[in-house]
């Protein structure tokens, strides 16, 4: 089905597509940005192989390119929209991935020990033996969080399932969860595991009831205390403002507070798994559901009627969630909202009007399927006149720039530089202590603070520091970038002022330097 | 409504009276005058900062949460016969309002009724007329710094922030330095910047590029006198104070506007009273400005405005789980050597069940751009025109804050 969507023959003159390192065979124009702050242009040249791999991926590499020129554009791309969630690694990748403690203990095991490390920590007789014993909790939960962060990372530089891993960073923004609040570091590797990654070409209705049943985003947004009689509106407010139908999306205070009620009793259970469910009242028992650590608990749940958006809830129980949750999905501000997020990201700060009515029409014809929307968005083109033009946030840039230097198949002996990195740009995974997500706009994380510390990234990475050692502890020799295949097909795009500063540079390291502090490298 | 027009029509009259400002004897210079807007994120809990210890009503809305009354244990600290202050800031701000150099402006905000953080902090900081089409590219400190720069040359603006904030972007390169973070750490040489910095010339990032390595240049030697003064072992400063005393020697010198936010107020749940976590925050922010103060030494100080402000407040009274939701109308603080504080500034009325703005919130008698702009009218000399472009279609108030 998706390929027939993509069927429709695309204005690319497909012999771009067979030689990767066709040199300067290509679009001459100037770049958009070289000339104005405003939207790009929509350029009458043609699609770079380079710069489309780009924008669909974590960043062009040479190995990734070969794939793209040996089964064509549509085949490529087809495959990516079909990406497996559990697509192989290189075997030192996927080794980095199974020796970690996420990997060897199922999440609810491990959720449970933690919490009773703690309660254990705290019943300890001194204050010395508790303060030891929490401070050993404390450096465990923040090593499992470490974990989940370096496991992203992983993926996004070697899966090849390149675009699954480009949107369930979006996803895992949209739904965005803080993993400083609570217990939330023990819980958000998991959450990115079987709640997002695996909808994230899927259907938007999985994905938003995959996360409403989430231990990590209960407790991040308040959920789990909120009780009949003790009414919390934190989630239910953000479920329709950030989750779905966005802030001008004609839900009222009154609509919070009727979802609040249906959220009631919607929450955590800490209780051993095996145990037998709490005691109640006959008529709730059947109501009573326990799946991991997801609890609905029907007797903190309020049984009053309930509207929202102007039309009674009819169910009963947790189901009145699903007919929520099936109403605000399929509610047109949603899929207006929604893919104007899809479009920011994958096209830039302001897509055009066309393009938002042709994605909107996509995700509520075919019932919110996001492979659908990125198909349509895929063929526009808005999308194809924008790549190498869309200004990259903290981490698509030092992925992209992880990827150029490394390639897919030298396997980072650490990401851990690469994360303290995106700290420093104040874009940490799991970091956004809001429930926003970060900014997409490019304005946010092109000021000159974010600018120098990029240039200072840049001269790391383009110092090849990030390589694994050999046994001798030696480093492979420093990849020059100006002879990959890379640099000779966008070459002809580059800038005048842009070519008369690498040819000043006196080393590899140095042209490296200053290619990955380019406004060509700074865009994708 | 209706008396919040009388208040604007009175305070606009009153910007226009030369005398009035020659009347505060420690008033700040306008050649000199430095401001700090600090951005409370997450819409703090006003009721637990500013107590109305008067309101019985207070305390019935907050059987759990509630700060006890001046006297009382762990009660609020006594600044009127209605209003106490949070215990917590006994050591910093309750100094700083003894002498006479803090003001609160409660029953402050926005018309802005989403309720949201997001959408609120956005209207608020772009500073714009909410009905019409918002325009993300106009913050109004920089058209603050717009006017400014008109005038003289004094009034570099930097956002302390790792990230450009909307208040902050517009016309004018504004320029963005985390202190928090490792920062000053050149990686580039000088020759390599002047390569990057060829790059970017024609292209719409030069301004930011070149801001960028000034800037580095100005936080190395700002961290620099840090180090050396090792005897006030500044360095393990940590937290908010650490960032606010940094600003403090860089608004000192060279950045006359700076903006800075602060995050974590958004208590849904448990947010305790006396002591807890917000408790917390508010002893952690109220030793970073005391330390601000501090730090700017007492000749800038007497020239410096800090603004604390955050998008709303939250419900009156607390919720299911000892915390607090969102609500409306907040309270401001206005802090400085020039400041005519010591007191609680603005429109009030009691706090009761029949006053609460549909039937849950602080109300807001103090529009947010009405009283900023008669702010930035006493402290800058600005006359009605040029705060109209800082704040189109507002009017004025003066509160006579400087």
């Amino acid at each position: 089905m998706l390929l027939h969507d993509l069927a429709p023959p695309s204005p690319i003159n497909r012999r771009q597509w067979l030689a990767l390192a066709a040199l300067g065979a290509s679009a001459n124009a100037v770049p958009a940005w070289a000339t104005s702050a405003a939207a790009p242009a929509d350029l009458p040249g043609e699609v770079l192989p380079a710069r489309l791999m780009d924008r669909i991926t974590w960043g062009c590499t040479a190995q990734g390119a070969r794939a793209l020129a040996g089964m064509g554009r549509e085949a490529w791309l087809a495959a990516q929209l079909r990406g497996p969630a559990n697509a192989p690694l290189p075997a030192q990748a996927q080794a980095q991935i199974d020796a970690m403690a996420i990997t060897k203990t199922p999440f609810e095991t491990l959720a449970l020990q933690m919490e009773a490390r703690q309660r254990e920590a705290r019943a300890l007789p001194t204050e010395d033996e508790r303060k030891a014993g929490l401070e050993a909790w404390q450096k465990d939960m923040r090593n499992l969080q470490r974990e989940a962060s370096q496991r992203f990372v992983l993926r996004a530089l070697y899966s090849p399932a390149q675009l699954r891993e480009k949107m369930t960073w979006f996803w895992m923004n949209h739904f965005s969860v803080f993993a400083g609040k609570a217990d939330l570091r023990a819980s958000v590797g998991d959450y990115e595991e079987r709640a997002v990654r695996p909808h994230a070409l899927g259907r938007f209705r999985d994905l938003l009831g995959a996360t409403t049943r989430h231990p990590a985003m209960l407790r991040y947004l308040d959920n789990a205390q909120n009780a009949a009689g003790r009414i919390n509106e934190n989630y239910a407010r953000e479920l329709m403002e950030l989750h779905t139908l966005g802030v001008g999306g004609g839900y009222s205070q009154q609509d919070v507070q009727e979802l609040a009620r249906v959220l009631t009793g919607v929450g955590i259970s800490l209780r051993p798994l095996e145990d037998e469910p709490p005691r109640m009242k006959p008529a709730l028992r059947s109501h009573y559901v326990r799946q991991g650590l997801f609890e609905f608990n029907p007797q903190r749940h309020d049984w009053e009627s309930k509207t929202l958006l102007c039309a009674p809830i009819r169910a009963e129980g947790l189901a009145e969630l699903d007919e929520a949750l099936d109403r605000l999905a399929r509610h047109s501000a949603t899929a207006r909202f929604v893919t104007r997020k899809m479009a920011v990201y994958l096209v830039g700060d302001a897509p055009p009007p066309e393009l938002l009515d042709t994605l909107a029409r996509t995700f509520e014809r075919t019932d919110g399927d996001i492979a659908a929307v990125l198909a349509e968005l895929f063929q526009s083109s808005a999308f194809q006149a924008s790549l190498g033009q869309r200004f990259r946030d903290p981490v698509q840039y030092l992925l992209a720039g992880a990827r150029l230097v490394h390639g897919e198949q030298q396997v980072l002996a650490s990401t851990d530089p690469l994360l303290n990195w995106l700290q420093r740009l104040a874009e940490p995974l799991y970091g956004r202590a809001t429930p926003d997500g970060y900014p997409l706009d490019t304005a946010t994380w092109s000021g000159s603070g974010q600018m120098s510390t990029r240039f200072e990234a840049a001269r790391v990475l383009g110092a090849g520091a990030l390589a694994p050692t050999d046994a001798q502890g030696k480093r492979p020799p420093l990849p020059a970038l100006s002879q990959t295949p890379y640099l000779q097909q966008i070459d002809a795009t580059l800038a005048p002022a842009t070519r008369a500063a690498l040819v000043q540079a006196t080393s590899p390291r140095e042209w490296n330097l200053l290619f990955l502090s380019s406004p060509e490298f700074m865009h994708g | 409504m209706l008396r919040r027009h009388c208040l604007q029509a009175l305070g606009a009259g009153a910007l226009g009276l030369a005398t009035a400002s020659a009347q505060v004897a420690a008033a700040p210079r306008a050649g000199d005058a430095r401001l700090l807007l600090v951005f409370l994120r997450g819409g703090y809990d006003c009721a637990s900062l500013l107590v109305p210890t008067s309101s019985s009503f207070y305390y019935e809305s907050r059987p759990n949460i509630a700060i006890a009354r001046p006297g009382e244990e762990g009660g609020a600290l006594e600044l009127t016969s209605d209003w106490g202050l949070h215990p917590v800031l006994a050591p910093s701000l309750l100094p700083l309002y003894q002498r006479r150099e803090l003001a609160f402006v409660p029953f402050a905000g926005t018309d802005d009724l989403s309720r949201s953080h997001f959408d609120t902090q956005d209207s608020i900081e772009l500073g714009q007329p909410l009905s019409g089409r918002r325009d993300y590219g106009s913050g109004f400190l920089n058209r603050l710094a717009a006017e400014l720069g008109a005038k003289r040359d004094k009034a570099s603006p930097m956002a302390f922030t790792s990230t450009l904030p909307l208040v902050l972007r517009g016309a004018v390169d504004v320029p963005n330095t985390a202190l928090a973070a490792a920062a000053g750490k050149a990686g580039v040489d000088e020759r390599q910047a002047g390569l990057i910095d060829m790059m970017y010339r024609s292209t719409a990032l030069a301004g930011p590029v070149a801001e960028g390595f000034a800037t580095q240049a100005e936080v190395v030697r700002s961290m620099q006198g840090e180090l050396d003064a090792a005897s006030r072992n500044a360095l393990s400063t940590k937290g908010f104070e650490g960032t606010a005393r940094r600003m403090a020697r860089l608004m000192q010198t060279r950045y006359h506007l700076g903006f800075v936010d602060v995050g974590g107020w958004d208590t849904h749940v448990g947010q305790g009273n006396a002591t807890g976590p917000l408790a917390n925050r508010f002893e952690e922010l109220g030793r970073g400005l005391a330390g601000f103060a501090d730090e700017m030494g007492a000749t800038a100080w007497k020239n410096t405005v800090v603004v604390v402000v955050s998008e709303f407040g939250r419900t009156f009274r607390e919720n299911g789980n000892r915390g607090t939701d969102h609500g409306h109308g907040t309270v401001f603080w206005v802090l400085g050597g020039g400041v005519a504080g010591g007191r609680i500034a603005g429109e009030q009325q009691a706090l009761s069940a029949t006053t609460l703005f549909q039937n849950r919130d602080h109300p807001v008698l103090n529009d947010y751009r009405a009283v900023l702009g008669g702010l930035f009218g006493r402290l800058y000399g600005l006359n009605a025109t040029a705060l109209a472009r800082v704040f189109p279609g507002a009017r004025a108030s003066d509160l006579r804050l400087v």
